[in-house]
């Protein structure tokens, strides 16, 4: 236990130290709640069955904290561990190097239920945010996204190589994925066709299922989503676990 | 239990054993069925060309390799069925590795130190490691050698009693090896046992006990390198430069010499133990031959390799 609260607080330290986690984790989701939020303010709206924009829009953002942090911020820094034998320097010791993943995941995860509660704060106390839901339901279903979205990270920092490759895998996926899957805005703006596409991106479903269990909706609602998001996850550990390499 | 060995009327523990590895990738042979022993105590250098096998073979015995044959045995235990124990005996300085670029000295030390149940202050070694003004600083803010040295630390943190060195003076300065050696003795005069592998010849003949020379995964001898050297013959070199005339043909009735070479007016005589060389000056001094720019050549591990192999170890 002592070993491991030692790694993860250095690697909690080197997180804060790297800008671009930081910032795509933490700062960017502020800046769309306060950039949209002085926009379209949280007057109540006929679109989005009696809610206001904002109402929708704080759900839909912590799917951009799951997207960054399980997309990005993993799989980049489990790759970069990887290229420059970090994992194997640990594997020359008494500490097993699935604890620094471990690590890297538990952080990903706390750091994911911190932006989402500074957000929370933020929009309740500018916007007046409002919540029907149960804050555990709301919990549960944040920790499903991280779950599945985080698996597919590491299914990523399994098939790629090198810190270049994912890198430029991460962008590409992160684009579509935050400006399709309803999770900057709500798909209800979005073309029909591009509407229907959307249901692809593993995302889309953690922004519904995080604005229904949000809006007071039951986990029976949302079932097509849970089995999405439970696929997705168990697929992704099954594949990464037999073609993962510490170097 | 320890498996022991007489040897010399010395009794020696046997702190490595590797018989028999074969270690292939893709096919190709790196490890061809190399079998040594490391004893307690003793530097242990295995040298070779790049690519020649020394890190595959370092570490399949460190356990971060799976050997395809053979068995390696590390404080008597079976390196493949190796548990924790044995990494807390350890000490492993990689030839390449690396750590996140924004993580302080001081940390580093404080997360391996953690690792351990036992470990020495790290902050004499930093000291010992002429790296204590550096504690503050980011990794990626060191230099080559500092991040060289801050791996031996990383390495010597448990208080291991057998420390791995593969490449351990690449990337230093000539200055900042020469003080690596002396820190790696002071090591195995604490009683630590130390294998390591080093493609400079000068740096296994200055450092090892005994020298294992690999070649294309084979170990082709083993010994050490004074018995290595004289294994050749013990062929020495006497050059100077002839600033009068003199008649070479003098010089080959002489007990002991095998050769006389001129080149211009270089003179180049090769012979056996060191009576040759007195039996020379005694000559060029009783005929008042005046000479420059003497000097003595004695066969090192260069030679060994280039009579072994046929080939110059940097080529």
């Amino acid at each position: 236990m002592k070993k491991f609260t030692k790694v993860f607080s250095v690697e909690l330290k080197l997180f804060f130290r790297d800008f671009t986690s930081t910032f795509f984790t933490l700062v960017m989701p502020v800046i769309l709640l306060l950039i949209f939020g002085s926009i379209y303010g949280n007057k109540p709206s006929e679109v989005f069955g009696g809610l206001g924009s904002i109402d929708v829009s704080v759900p839909a953002y912590f799917s951009i904290i799951i997207v960054v942090a399980g997309i990005m911020n993993l799989p980049i820094t489990v790759v970069s561990y990887r290229e420059k034998k970090i994992l194997k320097r640990f594997r020359s010791t008494p500490l097993s190097p699935s604890v620094i993943l471990f690590a890297q995941f538990l952080l990903n995860i706390i750091i994911g239920f911190f932006g989402a509660a500074v957000l929370v704060i933020l929009a309740k106390l500018m916007y007046g945010l409002r919540f029907q839901g149960n804050i555990f339901n709301v919990a549960l279903a944040f920790l499903l996204g991280c779950a599945s979205i985080y698996s597919l990270g590491f299914f990523l920092a399994s098939i790629l190589k090198t810190v270049r490759s994912i890198s430029a895998v991460s962008f590409i996926l992160y684009f579509p994925m935050i400006f399709l899957s309803g999770a900057t805005m709500p798909r209800e703006f979005l073309p029909k066709g591009v509407y229907r596409i959307s249901q692809i991106l593993p995302l889309t479903h953690v922004v519904n299922l995080l604005r229904g269990i949000w809006s007071g909706g039951n986990w029976g609602m949302f079932q097509k989503e849970i089995i999405i998001l439970f696929g997705i996850m168990i697929v992704s550990v099954v594949i990464s676990i037999r073609i993962f390499r510490w170097e | 239990m320890l498996h022991q060995v007489s040897k010399g009327g010395m009794v020696e523990k046997k702190v490595i054993e590797v018989e028999n590895l074969v270690k292939k990738y893709d096919g190709v042979t790196a490890v061809d069925n190399a079998s040594f022993e490391v004893y307690e105590g003793e530097i242990f250098g295995m040298v070779g060309p790049n690519g020649a096998g020394k890190t595959t073979t370092i570490e399949c015995v460190e356990g971060l390799r799976e050997k395809d044959s053979g068995t390696i045995r590390v404080f008597s235990q079976d390196i493949s069925k190796a548990n924790q124990s044995l990494k807390i005996k350890i000490g492993i300085q990689l030839q390449e590795s690396s750590l996140p670029d924004k993580i302080k000295v001081r940390e580093a030390m404080e997360m391996f130190s953690s690792l351990y149940p036992q470990t020495i202050d790290w902050k004499n070694l930093l000291v010992k490691l002429n790296l204590e003004d550096k504690v503050n600083s980011y990794f990626r803010d060191l230099s080559g050698g500092q991040k060289q040295r801050l791996f031996i630390a990383i390495a010597l943190i448990n208080n291991p009693e057998l420390i791995f060195l593969d490449e351990l003076s690449t990337g230093l300065d000539p200055q900042a090896r020469h003080t690596m050696w002396d820190l790696i003795k002071d090591i195995r005069n604490e009683g630590k046992t130390i294998f390591m592998t080093t493609h400079y010849m000068e740096e296994a003949e200055l450092l090892c006990d005994r020298v294992a020379i690999i070649e294309r995964g084979k170990i082709v001898a083993l010994d050490t390198p004074q018995n290595l050297i004289k294994s050749l013959g013990q062929e020495k070199r006497l050059i100077f430069s002839l600033e009068s005339e003199f008649s070479v043909e003098k010089l080959r009735k002489i007990e002991g010499i095998t050769e006389v070479e001129k080149i211009g007016d270089r003179i180049i005589i090769h012979g056996r133990e060191d009576e040759f060389i007195y039996r020379v000056m005694s000559i060029l001094i009783k005929e008042r031959i005046k000479f420059r720019e003497i000097k003595i050549e004695q066969l090192n591990l260069e030679d060994v390799f280039l009579a072994l192999t046929g080939k110059k170890i940097r080529e």
